[in-house]
């Protein structure tokens, strides 16, 4: 743990105000995010699969590259 | 010295036919491809005269492996946007035209789906009614079963091949952290016991060598196929086969154009003293895509440890400074080069505080967080079949299906030059000759390949006109010529002349 600490913050050029910025971001953006994708999962249902079972069973590919 | 980065993907895409019963995936892909030829354009065949796909990077004969095989039997098309539309291995297959840049792969990668979707609707329209084919773009069925999307990228032939698996192997096992496309549990046979509920990748569970010519079984990491594709003398194509196939376009877009600047650094060997071989590449794979936490550290082979994380922190690091000693030329300029410099930096930044503040511009993280938010919501178990079922369906290329249309991912390319891709080449490459020719003397052309376009022109023999330098046939260089010939046999006469 001690050494990737260690690593991160030798990592040149990373500039500050990037990381304060990232810092800064979390909270609000999952909260959004979260926002979001309730609205997206409400309506979902329209668009997924039947049955979910029935395709993932018949869903088989030969191998390939 | 590093070349530029002529650049190529070729995806394999899953198949399914619904309504008929037996299905045969080979019956179908012909049908599917068939349906969009005959619709859209003649059709030109593609020509076998270069292909050998057996022959080995690292210079020896194959003894006892098997050289892939060329299914010749089976359809196989050249389209105006330069792109090869074939069936390979019982799935349909699109590889994009030869790309100058990372962002031009995006834009005729996502016309290739668009192909695929209007292939899907071209296909309805001749099959019986209440049967279709549905096209995904991913890279395994969940089951086992996995097929490929391959990178290539035009290297000199003076650089030596140890060097490239040196340098390129972390690349390779550690840049899943941003563009996997993320799976639902794991095909592994083995996880070492631990439970894998979602992984970073649809592809690590089956590599099982570290370099090696195999495409089928036994994958390996770093692949050996040496077939340019171009002159032999002073290019050899590198063969990408460890990558996911992307619908979030920063993943595409990172995908290609981090590993280009990372191969034209090995090309300058501009690693200096820096040496991140891992210890036992083919295991530290699978940890990196099972490990959503981004946190376990690998071993390197002299004794350090560094996780996915700090080995790309590294490698963007040591490609800031070869940008500022170099320039970027040889990704194709500044401006792009740059822009993946930034993303890189970007999405690295987002992974290490907050992975959520990535969910609409990388796959695994878009899907993970999808899935999750319905399995909360559900409150299911990460085995629950509609899981599984919206892990494919995030791959569905049919627009009103597609759970990754559905998210509105970040875009990097515009709805309108997108749709210009479908049936337009890059200007960039010689990408540019072939499609020119094949949308104004497509009944005059018998075949076409990478290197190569045949000329029927009735009265005389075939005529074979070579394309061995991929950076050339540009829209700079041909299109005067071009322009100036009404007819495919006033283009001959101009060439022999």
């Amino acid at each position: 743990m001690a050494e990737r600490e260690q690593k991160r913050k030798a990592a040149p050029q990373r500039t500050d105000e990037t990381v304060e910025e990232d810092v800064a971001a979390p909270s609000g953006q999952g909260e959004k995010l979260k926002a979001e994708l309730d609205d997206l999962l409400d309506e979902i249902d329209e668009v997924l699969e039947e049955n979910a079972e029935d395709f993932v069973r018949s869903y088989v590919q030969k191998g390939g590259q | 010295m590093a070349i530029h980065k002529v650049l190529g993907v070729e995806t394999e895409y899953g198949i399914q036919q619904r309504g008929a019963g037996e299905s045969n995936p080979i019956a179908a892909s012909s049908v599917l491809i068939n349906a969009y030829v005959a619709e859209l354009q003649r059709k030109v065949d593609w020509d076998f005269e270069d292909e050998s796909p057996g022959n080995d990077a690292r210079g020896f004969a194959r003894e006892g492996a098997m050289p892939p095989e060329v299914e010749t039997h089976l359809v196989n098309a050249v389209l105006t946007n330069g792109a090869r539309y074939y069936v390979d291995h019982a799935h349909p297959e699109y590889s994009t035209p030869e790309c100058s840049t990372a962002r031009e792969i995006v834009v005729w990668d996502k016309a290739g789906e668009r192909i695929l979707a209007r292939s899907m609707e071209a296909a309805a329209r001749n099959l019986p009614n209440g049967q279709g084919i549905v096209v995904y773009k991913n890279n395994s069925d969940g089951k086992g079963n996995s097929y490929g999307t391959h990178e290539n990228y035009l290297m000199d032939r003076a650089v030596p091949f140890a060097r490239i698996v040196q340098h390129v192997m972390p690349h390779f096992v550690t840049r899943q952290i941003f563009c996997g496309a993320g799976k639902v549990g794991t095909e592994a046979p083995t996880t070492g016991g631990r439970d894998v509920l979602f992984q970073l990748s649809q592809r690590a569970d089956f590599f099982e060598e570290e370099v090696g010519l195999e495409t089928t079984l036994k994958r390996p990491i770093v692949n050996t196929r040496d077939e340019p594709h171009a002159d032999a003398q002073k290019y050899r194509r590198l063969h990408v086969i460890v990558g996911d196939a992307n619908l979030a376009e920063v993943s595409t877009f990172l995908k290609v154009g981090t590993t280009a600047i990372v191969l034209a650094m090995i090309e300058d060997d501009a690693f200096g003293e820096k040496d991140f071989t891992l210890a036992t590449p083919v295991s530290a794979i699978r940890k990196v895509s099972y490990d959503l936490t981004l946190s376990e550290p690998l071993l390197l082979a002299d004794g350090r440890k560094m996780t996915a994380l700090e080995i790309q922190w590294e490698l963007l690091d040591l490609a800031r400074k070869y940008a500022e000693d170099r320039g970027l030329e040889v990704v194709g300029g500044d401006e792009v080069g740059y822009d993946v410099l930034r993303r890189w930096e970007l999405v690295l930044a987002g992974l290490e505080s907050d992975v959520s503040s990535l969910a609409r511009t990388i796959d695994w993280v878009a899907k993970y967080h999808l899935l999750d938010a319905y399995r909360e919501r559900h409150r299911l178990e990460w085995w629950d079949p509609r899981l599984a079922a919206m892990d494919l369906q995030y791959h569905d290329l049919r627009p009103a299906r597609s759970l990754s249309e559905r998210l509105g991912l970040e875009r990097i390319t515009t709805d309108a030059e997108v749709d210009a891709a479908v049936t337009e080449p890059p200007t960039t490459t010689r990408a540019y000759f072939r499609g020119r020719c094949l949308q104004r003397w497509a009944s005059s052309i018998a075949a076409a390949n990478w290197d190569s376009l045949v000329f029927d022109l009735g009265s005389e023999p075939l005529r074979r006109v070579g394309m061995m330098e991929p950076l050339r046939g540009t829209k700079n260089i041909v299109d005067t010529l071009l322009d100036g010939c009404s007819s495919p046999a006033e283009l001959i006469a101009r060439l022999d002349s």
